[in-house]
């Protein structure tokens, strides 16, 4: 028991979240809000130049081998700057499903153009697919970073497939989404060929894993940068002849975010430990991790632009970036009442 | 970065459940599942020198102190293994884990030689003599004076909410020595034993009708001029030194009696039927939650041994579990209905949950409320402007 990074661990969140803060800057990001919510420069240089896109992928896949910690690492320190990049889609979801599902063949066709962001992947959560053979119908309205995506993960019916998005009987509409750094499209399969998952409950599993520990994690990071940007405010603003961080009103609510966040923190970090270790807590953690993380990023997201005040509410600051995210993370990958139901059922013996 | 224990570790901890189940099966069944600190304490301090006599009862000590240079790891084991036994807590916590640690830090040879083996053995029971009716959360502002006199320090005035005073032998007090001194500097700390002429000790009896706390008056009470920890002076550092000790393995301990009681709300939330209640289910789930994140929060804490930055989750800590245990008394009684409202008891005295639910308010304010804790969350965790203070 040792529940601290290593070294080597805290050399990548310190090259992780360097390289976010210098690149994944506001003007860029508003830039790729304009456009299909990708800051594509971004995602080449941080799958070429930085080589940290493998990370969470075994080497035998062609990733870079370590784990859900240090894939956290990378989702919290892109989450601090609300980075406009598909990390979730192609890496979290459909890279990890390839690469625990997948054939070899498939593993080898896709994992290197997808860990060097040559190919860009969006999963596709289709309740109602319809699978006649390897042919699908079926729709989600839901889908993050669609527009951009070449590659589609369709999950439904029990199965998992891999779908080219421009594949005969493969629409994508663009929706204008709320937060403009992971905009939705409506994807809709009409008898599009698929090509199935070789193993697609090992697919589903890892995905699922990896997909809640990087939207945790991800939540981790918006919330504690939320709460640092607020500080800076509140030391430098001065009412009424003192800084307004020196108010008891106000600063009992920052402080009031570091205990979220504190406690969000080792959500995260228990979570990717507890699946990588194979824990008989994952699940739980998982759940615990998805939707309080997610409540965490949104209060310090909401409490940052009460704690700004007017200038908050502007679109020039950057605190709706963070808002819009927090409240797309609350949603995504089931909503927070969902998870903890099903914790409730765990808790309460009802579940095997 | 790794939570799992070793095979090694996980025999120990093997070890240590069949040591205490053995223990609470046999000789000492009758205190089995107490869950106030008060209840049969004299029966309480023969368990504590009992796990004395068998080398359990500081294990985190050095040998040489009555314990056993037990690594955290084991220290983790140990303090679960010995809430989830269901064993008491320890009537002595106020030694074990505030004044042995502390005179391990700063205190001389000899009053390690003198205090150390007796706090472990369970022979010496301390309490503490901190706050004052003039000095709670501004703790500094202590007016219980000291003086030395004839080669010993003579001391006037009153100590309140001192836990546990009526069971316990020893006392440490944080005094002013230097006449006319202000706010933390002219403090002594000194340590003073109970049964003494100038001493009277006068319980507090609390909301849930229980008397844990007290008030202690010193009269002329003495002790002689080697009592003292630290230098004459220098009382305030000593103070933070041991409120520093709070957050110590001991939480892990803290942590398993709250997993007793949060799995007695979870029993009576199927007894009754509000498990099916979806509301109920949420505030099941965010307290399941909450301490599963308490847990690895004291991990995190108790890892971090280089102590390189702020720690925020030590910080955050104590107004996390306070308030966490708060909003749990409140959803017991929520299982519970009208039921938690009435007890079966003849006098004033609570069943386990709803003496939560009245005790459990305590916990957000003794050892710092938790307005003082956002005060400084805020100013050591986040460096924001201290609150501007008045000239009293």
């Amino acid at each position: 028991m040792d529940f601290v990074f290593t070294d080597e661990q805290r050399m990548i969140a310190e090259t992780a979240q360097a390289f976010f803060t210098e690149n994944a800057t506001s003007e860029r990001t508003r830039a790729a809000m304009a456009g299909d919510g990708i800051d594509h420069a971004l995602w080449q240089a941080f799958c070429q130049e930085l080589g940290l896109s493998g990370i969470g992928i075994p080497e035998a896949a062609g990733g870079a081998g370590l784990g859900l910690v240090e894939l956290a690492i990378i989702a919290e320190a892109a989450g601090a700057q609300v980075a406009a990049l598909p990390m979730l889609g192609s890496l979290a979801l459909t890279a990890q499903a390839i690469a625990a599902g997948g054939s070899e063949t498939q593993r080898e066709a896709w994992l290197p153009a997808l860990l060097a962001g040559e190919t860009i992947a969006a999963h596709v959560a289709a309740d109602d697919l319809v699978a006649e053979g390897d042919r699908l119908t079926g729709s989600c309205a839901f889908v993050a970073h669609g527009t951009a995506a070449q590659l589609l993960l369709v999950s439904g019916a029990g199965g998992s497939w891999l779908v080219r998005a421009d594949a005969p009987g493969v629409t994508v509409t663009a929706q204008t989404t709320m937060d403009q750094t992971r905009p939705y499209a409506r994807v809709t399969l009409a008898g599009a060929e698929g090509e199935p998952l070789a193993d697609p409950q090992a697919g589903s599993r890892a995905a699922t894993e990896a997909g809640m520990v990087v939207l945790a994690a991800e939540g981790l990071g918006l919330a504690q940068a939320a709460l640092d940007r607020t500080v800076a405010y509140a030391r430098d603003r001065v009412q009424f002849g003192r800084a307004i961080g020196s108010f008891q009103a106000y600063k009992h609510r920052l402080a009031d975010m570091m205990v979220e966040i504190e406690q969000a923190r080792s959500a995260v970090y228990w979570a990717a430990c507890a699946v990588e270790e194979g824990s008989d807590e994952a699940a739980l953690a998982l759940h615990a991790a998805k939707c309080f993380c997610a409540d965490t990023a949104f209060r310090c997201a909401g409490d940052m632009i009460q704690l700004h005040g007017g200038i908050g509410f502007t679109w020039e600051h950057d605190a709706h970036l963070f808002f819009k995210r927090a409240r797309a993370l609350q949603t995504l990958m089931g909503k927070n009442d969902w998870h903890r139901d099903k914790i409730a059922a765990m808790v309460l013996g009802e579940t095997a | 970065m790794k939570l799992g224990f070793t095979p090694a570790q996980e025999e120990f901890r093997a070890e240590c459940a069949d040591w205490l189940n053995a223990q609470m099966a046999g000789e000492f069944a009758d205190i089995r599942g107490i869950t106030t600190l008060t209840e049969k304490a004299e029966r309480r301090k023969e368990w504590e020198q009992h796990l004395g006599e068998h080398g359990w009862s500081c294990i985190g000590w050095p040998k040489e102190w009555g314990g056993r240079d037990a690594s955290l790891a084991e220290q983790v084991i140990f303090a679960e293994e010995y809430a989830r036994a269901g064993v008491p807590g320890r009537v002595n916590h106020i030694g074990i884990e505030l004044a042995g640690p502390t005179l391990l830090a700063l205190g001389t040879e000899e009053q390690k030689r003198r205090f150390l083996p007796d706090i472990a053995a369970g022979k010496t029971i301390f309490c503490q003599g901190f706050s004052e009716p003039n000095a709670g959360s501004d703790l500094a502002s202590v007016r219980t004076k000291a003086r030395l006199e004839g080669g010993e320090w003579v001391v006037d005035g009153q100590k309140i909410w001192t836990s546990l005073a009526h069971i316990s032998d020893w006392i440490f007090v944080v005094t002013r020595s230097e006449e006319g001194s202000k706010g933390p500097k002219g403090l002594t700390f000194l340590m003073m034993e109970l049964d003494q002429p100038g001493i009277e000790i006068r319980p507090i009896r609390q909301i849930n009708g229980d008397a844990e706390f007290n008030e202690t008056f010193f009269d002329g009470a003495r002790c002689p001029e080697d009592s003292l920890i630290g230098a004459v002076g220098d009382g305030w550092r000593v103070a933070m030194t041991l409120l520093s000790f709070e957050r110590g393995v001991s939480t892990l301990g803290q942590q398993m009696a709250f997993r007793n009681e949060l799995d007695a709300i979870i029993a009576a939330a199927k007894a009754n039927g509000a498990a099916s209640d979806p509301l109920i289910r949420q505030r099941i789930a965010k307290a399941e939650i909450g301490l599963r994140l308490m847990r690895y929060g004291a991990l995190r804490m108790l890892s971090n041994t280089d102590h390189a930055s702020v720690d925020g989750a030590a910080l955050t800590y104590k107004i996390q579990w306070a308030s966490w245990r708060r909003s749990l008394g409140e959803l017991a009684m929520d299982v519970l209905g009208q039921a938690g409202e009435v007890t079966d008891h003849d006098g004033y005295e609570w069943p386990m949950l709803p003496n939560l639910f009245l005790y459990s308010r305590a916990d957000t304010i003794y050892g710092g409320t938790n307005q003082i804790q956002r005060n400084l969350i805020a100013e050591r965790g986040l460096g924001l402007p201290r609150e501007p203070r008045g000239d009293a």
